[in-house]
């Protein structure tokens, strides 16, 4: 059974239309790419997920409840962890002070993020808003993790990134799998890294699930057809 | 940080050093001034949980001064009278006792703020301002009216309460009281500000939408903060009320609200001393400027302007540098 399961959604920004019938479901201990071009509807579905938007139609299912009218802080309690788009820390806090405020009660806590990232125990007494942007995502990370999710949901987490950062965010990723079982739907626009860690892939076009399969059977056509510039 | 710890350190030892002076040269008014300093303050502290921490601009918080003054007011009011408070369905007799005031004070007033922000926090920006305002000034009204207890004339205490092994009418024992009740709300501000809630409350501030991602209700965050800082400038009402052994509608009035937001912005707003600074530098400014002219609060409002224009971090944030919002 899907724990996370998205069923014909559909959202609108006032008179616009943003989706129109989104379909994509993440298992327990699975980790789903969420792919498509810039402006395709990656980011309003996250949005409709978290319920930080209405859905207009459509079906959001999360561990057996129905997400549709709940607000995004019940969503958020009953384990959907958020790594937005753009980081978002709280700025003024420092990183000790955006963990704690966003932990709730499980396995996560301040000594496994700064196990998963040490660079985050070395800066605790920093403030979000000085820090690098690498160091930020890494914050957005840790931040998610202390709300003790069930599933993971990262967008666009090495947008902007330098190479080395990149890179050790997506070693963060892939421990998170190996290691903690946890359900990840990710966004992003590196197709490598994705393959290394993803099990599945989900392609939107123009708002709508056009191709769903194992990442594994996502092949140059599809890529060059949904994916290439 | 370490700046700012040693701002601090520099007031409370200004707080110190000028009663003691005060009372070595036998000026009890300064005693007097130093009193009010400190209850003001703690109003301003109260008032500093709601806006520096959850950035609520309550222009309202005089109802909860106004609640704790007149609770005082109505308990020792009918020790005075020996009329009990109510006969029915219980008997309630009324009280000299400031810890018993205290804690009624801060029931009220803490109850108020939540009745009052679980409507106001429904809104934010000016609306929240005008609604809080409103309310102010409806227990304003209400007080004026009120004429059981003395109505536009308020209602005079002929001798202070009492606190267990303390003599109270003495202005040295109780200036001490009120800086050991100030001391422990700020020790207790200061757990606030850095515990969950208080962070939880400092990230509300900054975007309701990214904290919501995170499970926390900001709304539910907020009322309580709101309810807390209520109860505690209702505290400083209560104290307020046996300083001058007097109660009277001026305590709910906008200008109450209106100072108690002056001390927060003049010390610093979100700074843990800064209302501490900036009731004493009111206090000061009305002592010294009134002397000098009937018109002081004009040189009040300048240095207001100067303030928000060149120094928003208050006395206490332009001296300590802005790094650290909560300390």
């Amino acid at each position: 059974m899907s724990l996370l399961s998205v069923k014909g959604l559909c959202v609108k920004y006032g008179a616009s239309q943003a989706l129109f019938g989104v379909d994509l479901e993440v298992a327990e201990g699975e980790v789903v790419a969420l792919m498509g071009r810039n402006g395709m509807g990656k980011t309003t579905t996250i949005k409709a997920i978290c319920r930080m938007i209405a859905a207009s139609d459509g079906e959001i299912g999360f561990a057996g409840q129905d997400l549709r009218r709940l607000p995004s802080f019940r969503a958020a309690r009953l384990g959907i962890g958020l790594v937005p788009e753009g980081r978002r820390c709280f700025a003024p806090l420092t990183v000790r002070e955006n963990l704690i405020a966003s932990a709730q009660a499980g396995d996560w806590d301040l000594a496994r993020v700064a196990q998963l990232f040490p660079r985050l125990d070395e800066r605790a007494d920093q403030v979000a808003a000085s820090l690098s942007g690498g160091e930020q995502q890494m914050l957005a990370i840790g931040r998610a993790l202390m709300t003790n999710p069930r599933l993971l949901i990262l967008d666009e987490a090495t947008e902007g990134l330098a190479p080395v950062v990149r890179q050790e965010i997506w070693t963060a990723i892939a421990r998170l799998k190996a290691e903690t079982g946890l359900a990840i739907l990710v966004v992003d626009k590196s197709l490598r890294e994705l393959s290394g860690v993803a099990d599945r892939a989900v392609v939107v076009e123009r708002g709508r699930t056009v191709w769903t399969g194992a990442m594994g059977a996502l092949d140059a056509d599809l890529t060059d057809r949904y994916l290439g510039v | 940080m370490k700046r700012e710890r040693a701002i601090n350190a520099a007031v409370v030892l200004a707080m110190l050093v000028v009663p003691l002076w005060a009372w070595m040269a036998d000026e009890p008014f300064i005693l007097t001034l130093a009193t009010k300093v400190a209850i003001l303050a703690l109003a301003g502290v109260g008032l500093n949980i709601a806006l520096g921490l959850g950035g609520l601009v309550s222009f309202g918080h005089a109802a909860f001064f106004g609640i704790g003054g007149y609770a005082m007011g109505i308990l020792a009011s009918h020790v005075q009278s020996y009329t009990p408070l109510m006969e029915w369905p219980l008997l309630i007799e009324g009280s000299k006792s400031m810890p018993v005031i205290w804690v009624v004070a801060m029931m009220a007033s803490g109850l108020a703020a939540l009745v009052i922000g679980a409507l106001s926090l429904r809104t934010s920006g000016v609306y929240f301002i005008m609604i809080t305002l409103a309310f102010g000034q409806m227990l304003y009204y209400f007080a004026i009216s009120w004429s059981a207890y003395g109505g536009e004339d308020g209602l005079s205490i002929y001798v202070r309460n009492g606190f267990p092994g303390l003599n109270t009418l003495d202005p040295v024992q109780f200036l001490l009281l009120c800086y050991a009740v100030l001391g422990v709300v700020l020790f207790g501000a200061a757990r606030l500000a850095r515990s969950p809630f208080g962070l939880a409350l400092s990230a509300a501030r900054q975007s309701a939408a990214r904290v919501e991602t995170v499970g926390i209700a900001p709304y539910r965050v907020r009322l309580v903060a709101f309810a807390i800082s209520g109860a505690v400038t209702g505290l400083a009402g209560a104290l307020y009320a046996d300083l001058n052994r007097f109660v009277s509608p001026t305590m709910f009035s906008w200008h109450t609200s209106g100072e108690i937001m002056v001390f927060v912005i003049l010390g610093g707003v979100a700074r843990l001393f800064g209302p501490v600074a900036g009731a004493a530098l009111y206090i000061l400014l009305e002592h010294l400027l009134g002397g000098v002219s009937d018109y002081w609060q004009i040189w009040l409002g300048l240095l207001l302007l100067a303030v928000v224009l060149f120094a928003r971090g208050g006395l206490i944030g332009t001296l300590a540098g802005r790094e650290v919002a909560h300390d």
